[in-house]
């Protein structure tokens, strides 16, 4: 690992200004991601500013009867909670379908977002990643592609966004909410939040430098059935091949999102719209345009599979 | 720096010995690498371990997990993966299990880190510790310390209702089964595979119903 020096801050404004403020500076949370990166040198911040004094560790119910969950929460206390087991239980399934015990005891909610691919090139130094060292290029390409991505992706990357949390936060439209170095406020529907590779895969997400998360917001209830379907490689703490986090009405409509497919939660509301003729109709619709590679072009199959599945539990 | 164990050399001493050594080099070749980064600096980092105040000074770099086993000499504590997908490095920081090689000692001021060696000891074993003897919870002992000081956190995380991945029911009473320890203890791995004599030891002390 690599030096650094160190600083808590008192407030979200102070901590964005100084990451904002000094090249090489970095936030740290809960640490589990940005630690794992920073042993091997794929991350090499050289000053950390540490968050965890900003009282950003509450959830709380906001006017419009939705929630605020404070960046800070840790993922088994956003899990825990009741209203979110009882009316967001897609989120609360994703959360507990992520990681370890361990890691979702110390691992928070603006951390989780802020996660890296798990590319297996990603994580090589000795091969070109054009996320970890821009322009350099991408062996994942032509190299072993069965965990990757499938739709969204360009010839620079085929990374995967590897969190769970996430998928289940589009499906119900959260909106991220964030402090700028200049002190003011900003919201980001979780739609635009994660970006596509495009020219640029060393960007995971539209935050500008030095801005901080402060809070994700979920709108009010809307009820159905909430199911998060994860499928691994092993039953328990693996990342998804493929996931569904879906909301289903009693009426075959609803809302559905992918993980494991793209380099952000991968949500067509247009495909959705096609709950009603069954799950070929709408991953048809949502993979239009898809590039698999030879390794993961089992990926779409396994997403109809996988939907099919929720849309046969939720009728039964 | 805590002085370096001298012969008669043991295989821990080898190990103790190897990983200090290494501790130590890493400091001038991180010094020579980009010019922008910062020099180590020693800073003063006070914590609880096992209920006994201490007080150290160390390099920002310095995980929790090297902090018990360096510089405290708290050897229980095991390091396995140092990537946080073993679990043998599990500790318990303010009653919550976390993997201490993933986490920073300077990010712990003030919190009470509660290792296998404050659970219990040989003369008076936690509960936990003795329904791993009873029922041969480990081949090799690596893991143990890690999955022992899960078990005890996971028992308390099902009392607590914290819902898992295999939770039917997310709004209903937490049931205490030998599926819910499973699913919660897949941060742990066990490489002899003595799984099953763990979720025993688990399924006693914990009281499972199925």
């Amino acid at each position: 690992m690599k030096a650094f020096t160190y600083e808590r801050a008192k407030s979200p404004a102070e901590a964005a200004a100084a990451v904002a403020g000094r090249e090489g500076a970095k936030f740290i949370a809960g640490g589990t991601n940005l630690l794992d990166l920073m042993k091997l040198e794929i991350e090499a911040p050289t000053h950390l500013v540490d968050v965890q004094d900003l009282a950003l560790d509450q959830i709380e119910e906001t006017s419009d009867g939705g929630l605020r969950i404070g960046a800070l929460v840790s993922n088994t206390a956003l899990a825990a909670h009741p209203k979110v087991r009882k009316d967001y239980a897609v989120l609360t399934r994703a959360i507990v379908a992520g990681a370890s015990g361990q890691l979702r005891n110390k691992a928070t909610t603006a951390g989780n977002l802020l996660q890296r691919t798990r590319c297996p090139y990603f994580y090589d130094p000795n091969l070109p990643c054009n996320k970890r060292v821009p322009n350099s290029g991408c062996a994942a390409a032509e190299g072993f592609s069965r965990q990757l991505a499938v739709v969204g992706t360009s010839d620079k990357c085929i990374a995967t966004y590897p969190g769970d949390m996430a998928i289940a936060m589009r499906v119900l439209d959260a909106v991220v909410e964030t402090v700028t170095p200049d002190g003011k406020t900003r919201t980001i529907p979780m739609a635009e939040f994660h970006r596509l590779p495009g020219d640029k895969p060393w960007l995971d997400n539209t935050l500008g430098k030095g801005e901080l998360i402060v809070s994700v917001r979920l709108p009010a209830p809307v009820g159905g059935q909430h199911f998060y379907q994860k499928v691994r490689d092993r039953r328990s703490y693996a990342f998804a091949l493929v996931s569904v986090a879906a909301i289903l009405n009693d009426d075959g409509t609803g809302r559905v999102a992918f993980g494991g497919v793209a380099h952000k939660p991968w949500r067509v509301e247009a495909a959705e719209a096609l709950l009603p003729q069954g799950a070929g109709a709408v991953v048809a619709k949502a993979f239009e345009g898809a590039s698999p590679t030879e390794h993961n072009k089992y990926k779409i199959t396994l997403a109809e599979r996988t939907l099919a599945g929720v849309i046969a539990e939720a009728r039964s | 720096m805590p002085s370096i164990p001298t012969p008669p050399i043991t295989r821990r001493g080898v190990l103790v010995a190897g990983a200090a050594s290494a501790a130590v080099t890493t400091v001038p070749a991180a010094a020579q690498g980009p010019a922008k980064a910062p020099k180590s600096t020693p800073v003063p980092v006070k914590l609880s371990v096992n209920g006994k105040e201490v007080e150290l000074e160390l390099d920002t770099r310095t995980t929790l997990l090297d902090t018990l086993r360096e510089h405290l000499k708290l050897t229980g504590t095991k390091k396995g993966c140092d990537h946080g997908q073993c679990g043998a490095c599990t500790v318990m920081v303010n009653g919550t299990r976390v993997n201490s090689c993933l986490s920073l000692a300077v990010m712990h001021q003030g919190d009470e880190v509660t290792t296998i060696e404050g659970l219990g000891s040989a003369d008076d074993m936690h509960p936990m510790q003795e329904a791993f003897v009873k029922h041969d919870g480990y081949q090799c002992g690596y893991c143990t310390p890690g999955q022992i000081c899960s078990a005890v956190a996971v028992l308390k995380e099902i009392e607590a209702g914290v819902p898992s991945h295999v939770t039917d029911d997310l709004t209903g009473p937490m049931p205490m089964t030998r599926a819910e320890m499973t699913e919660r203890m897949s941060g742990n791995i066990c490489r002899c595979g003595a799984y099953s004599n763990i979720f025993d030891a688990m399924a006693e002390v914990g009281g499972a119903k199925a």
